[in-house]
Formats: C-alpha cells, structure tokens, sequence
C-alpha cells in the first residue's frame, strides 16, 4: 500500500471537511473494497478519514412511511433487519447473495454502493485501464471479457458493475442522501450511478469529499411479491454472471406494475424498463415473460468471449418471473 | 544430522522454519552482503516509501495491547506480526478465502481487509481465545472427532467462522451451514466432514449459552 495519514472522525461535518480538503483523501467505513485496493495500488489515497464511528447506523421508518437505512448500517444488519426481511425481501435476498457472512458484517450499506468493478484488468494495476488510468485503453474490450457488460458500455470502458445490493435498490425505487459540511441532497439511486461514456473513472454523481449518510426507500403500497435470482460461477461467494430483482404489483390475477433490474450484466444497475412496460397490466405467462425479458437485453452488445449474457439475464428475469407468480 | 538439527519438541513449526530460511539466507549470501535488517521480518512490509508509525490500542483475546503501528498494517498482520498471535492465517490477503477469520465484537470478520487502526476499542478473539485453558471449544472438539480437516490451513478460519455462524444462528439445515459458511475455502475439499463438524457442534451447543 502506499502510505497514507489516517484520523478517526469525530463527526459528520468534521469528515467531510477533513476530505474536501485533500483532494486524494477518502473516507474508510468497513474496508472491504477500500483496503483491498489499496493492497493492489488500485486505489492510492494520501488521506484515510475513518467514519465507521460516526452514529449512522440506524434502521428506522420515517413519518411518511419510508424507511431510512443509516450509511454505517452493515449489510448483514440490514438483510436481517425486520422491516426489510418483510417489506423489502428482495434487498434482503440480494444481500445474502452477496459475499460472505464475513464479509456482510463488516461492509456498510454506503460502502457498498461504492463497490468498484472486479474487472480483472482493473484490477491487476498493469493493464490498460480507462478507469483506473484515465486514456490509457481498455484492454478488457479485446481482451478474455467473458465477465464483461453487455449493457450500457461505451468505447473506453466494459467493465460490470459487480454488486447485487444497488441492484435490489433500484428495484425499489431508492434514494441515497449525501452531504457536504455546508448542505445535503438526495439522488434517486438511478441518477447516483453514472454511466461510463468518456469518463469511466467517474462512477458515480458523488462530489469530492460529500458523504453518503443514508439510504431511503419508499414506503411500498399495497402487498407486492419480491425476489432475486443470481446466477453464476458457483453456488456461492462469487459475482453475478446475470442476476435480476422484481418487484411486481399484482391485482388478482394481473400484473398492475413491475419493477425488474438487472445485475452482472451492465456498466451500472440496470433498470429493465422494456420488460416492465411490457408486464403492466398483463397476466402471468411464459410466452409473455421470455418475449418481454428478452426485450430489454435487445439493446445488448456482447463481444467475443460474452456473447452468453443476453440469453443468460433473459432467462434470469424470466425466472424471478415465474418463480414469484407461481407462489401461492 | 548435527546436534541442532535434532526434533525438538518446544520448537513450533514456525520457528523451525524461520529458522530454515536465515540459515539458508545467510548460506546464499556472499560474506559482507548480509543485511542484518533484512532477515528480521517487517511488521509491513514497506513497500511504496515509509510510513509514520502510529499508536493503536487493541484488546485481543480480552488483553489490552498498546501499539505503534504502520497505519498501513492490516488487523491480520498485526495479529500475526506484531502480536505473534500466528494461530490466525493468512490465505489470499484479498478477502476471498476465509483463512484470516477472527471475531470482531462477536461478529465474524475477515482480518485480511480491515485495518487494524480501525479495530481500536474492539473486541477481537482469534483462534487462540476460544478454547477454555487446556479444554478445547466444542467446535474445535467436534473438526477433530469428525476429523474436518487435512492440511489444517483453512481449518482456524474455517472454526471461528463456524462458531460464530453456530450463535447467528440461521443455518439449521446441512444446505444452510454450506451456504453460510461458504465465505471459507478449503483447497483440501474437507467439506462433508467440516460440514458434520459444525451440524454435530450446533446441535451439542444448543441451549449450552456457549
């Protein structure tokens, strides 16, 4: 690792200063991506501001019903958390997903939403990497991008977004706050992830040195069925090769809304709109499933070695689909 | 075979090896080219320029410990470097392994992706905290009953993951005790017999309060 300073932070305001004013400081919460990073030189802050201490690590519904997950919040808290598990058990199913129970105790809910690609040639500190060095190529687009997005990519970047929390998040229509020491915003979850275009090493709308404090998610009206499917590698601890989160409005025996977003296959989490404008309104079918699955990969560009993940998130997306229609 | 080439039975592996390698090392390297500093190891190793050290206060196994550390130092290393708790192992050093588990405040952790400035104030119990004096931990005694092992690497991760997974307490079937243990590998394939270990472990600790 390259060597860097490192202070606890105090409060909130005081953490945001100490990083706004050092343009290669970051702030540290539970480690697991930051910390391995560094090990790589991936990632060479001068600065580390540690903000695990600092009191965000509360669940609890707001007075419009929403529900405010603290940014210290870790992922095993909020998989396991009550109200999640019965409101919201697609983010839940999407955490326990994820890593391992290790790893989820310790990762934060705003640390993992700023989770970097597991691209390898990201990864390795030696390639030609657009998003690690800025104009230095891509060597993933003609390289063994069998990992590789499909959706969403540009000429500078191919690079998977890799987690499988954001992707539930979207499906639930999230919002992250941030914060600088002066001001806070939110930022539906769709607008906090950017895609790669000509700036691949900008991944996200944060602003140097604005914290996330906490994610919110809408208070979900009416009974909905919820799921997540990943599939990949091996049965576990591993990344999603595809993976899609549903959550899907019925009214007797119809579909009045659906939300479907797609993991392991895109630059960023990905909203299949095309799949869920096709469902509104309809019956549970398994033509209509695979010819609206199928809908929202048509904008796909596989290259060599990933020509698999349009046929593979197609038929993740028509697996949650049946899977939540055909519960009792 | 000389006389301090002997088995000594109060020589750990580690220190036997230690041992091997300055011996080699000083075998290897023409006489005044022997840099004493060098065959001490490094906290960290201090690649990428020097750090200013820094003072961390960590309580291991319920002892307190006053240290000046390289902020760069990871839990793991601290542990195994600075601390000599070598018990706890270090596998890949990326978080992909298991073999560096240790419990922070109870909870499972990976030892390898935390710093060990972050851990100031914690509780941390590795491999060597949980036996009671000379009386093994239920799960370290059932991994040698149900013999859950072969070359042992993994097998500290793989236990103080297993007892913290046995106090969660949501694995109650076989598929479940897979699925929540599968953040520790076993290059070996030990799995059927860690997975009796720990099926057998959970079901002499329940109601046990341990």
């Amino acid at each position: 690792m390259q060597p860097f300073t490192y202070e606890k932070a105090t409060d909130q305001a005081a953490a945001a200063r100490a990083v706004a004013a050092e343009k290669t400081a970051k702030y540290l919460a539970g480690g697991t991506t930051l910390v391995d990073l560094m090990k790589l030189y991936v990632e060479t802050p001068t600065k580390l501001v540690d903000i695990k201490r600092l009191p965000m690590a509360e669940i609890r519904r707001e007075a419009d019903g929403s529900i405010s997950i603290g940014a210290g919040v870790t992922n095993s808290a909020v998989a396991y958390h009550e109200l999640v598990q019965k409101e919201y058990a697609v983010l839940s199913q999407a955490i326990l997903a994820g890593a391992s129970t290790q790893i989820r105790n310790v990762a934060t809910v705003g640390g993992n939403l700023l989770q970097r690609t597991r691209c390898p040639y990201f990864r390795d500190g030696i390639s030609n990497c657009n998003k690690r060095t800025p104009g230095s190529g891509c060597d993933m687009a003609t390289g063994f991008n069998r990992t590789a997005a499909v959706l969403g990519t540009s000429d500078r970047c191919v690079a998977t977004y890799p987690g499988d929390m954001a992707i539930a998040l979207l499906s639930l229509d999230a919002v992250v706050h941030v914060a600088t020491d002066q001001a806070t915003r939110k930022i539906a979850i769709d607008d906090f992830f950017l895609l790669p275009g000509n700036t691949p090493e900008k991944e996200t709308s944060l602003s140097h040195g604005e914290i996330i404090t906490a994610v919110s998610l809408p208070r979900i009206d009416g009974g909905t069925k919820q799921g997540y499917v990943k599939v990949r590698d091996r049965a576990s601890y591993e990344f999603a090769l595809a993976s899609a989160a549903a959550v899907l409005w019925m009214d007797g025996g119809t579909i009045t809304q659906a939300r479907i977003s797609l993991g392991g296959v895109a630059s960023k989490p990905w909203r299949a709109k095309e799949t869920e404008a096709m469902l509104a309104g309809k019956k549970p079918d398994s033509a209509l499933f695979r010819e609206a699955a199928a809908a929202s990969l048509k904008a796909a560009t596989p290259m060599k070695y990933n020509a698999f993940k349009p046929e593979l998130a197609t038929r993740a997306i028509e697996r949650v689909l049946t899977e939540l229609t055909q519960a009792a | 075979m000389s006389d301090e080439n002997r088995f000594d039975p109060n020589v750990t592996r580690r220190e036997l090896m230690a041992g091997a390698v300055a011996a080699g090392v000083a075998a290897s390297v023409p006489a005044g080219l022997a840099f004493a500093d060098e065959a001490a190891p490094a906290a960290v190793p201090a690649v990428g320029g020097s750090a200013v050290e820094m003072g961390v206060k960590l309580i291991v196994n319920g002892q307190p410990h006053a240290l000046s550390i390289d902020p760069r130092a990871t839990l793991l290393d601290t542990l195994r470097e600075t601390l000599s708790l070598t018990g706890t192992k270090k596998g890949c050093d990326h978080g992909q392994c298991g073999a560096c588990t240790v419990h922070v405040n109870g909870e499972r952790a990976l030892s390898c992706l935390m710093l060990a400035a972050q851990c100031e104030g914690d509780q941390i119990t590795t491999i060597e905290g949980i036996a009671n004096g000379d009386e093994l931990h239920p799960v370290q005694k059932a991994f040698i009953d149900h013999d859950g092992f072969q070359c042992g690497y993994c097998t500290s991760g793989q236990i103080m993951s297993a007892v913290a997974l046995i106090k969660e307490g949501h694995a109650t079937t076989e598929d479940e005790v897979r699925e929540l243990m599968s953040g520790n590998l076993c290059r070996c394939g030990a799995y059927p017999n860690i997975c009796k270990a720990v099926m057998d472990a959970q079901g002499k600790l329940a109601g046990s309060g341990i």
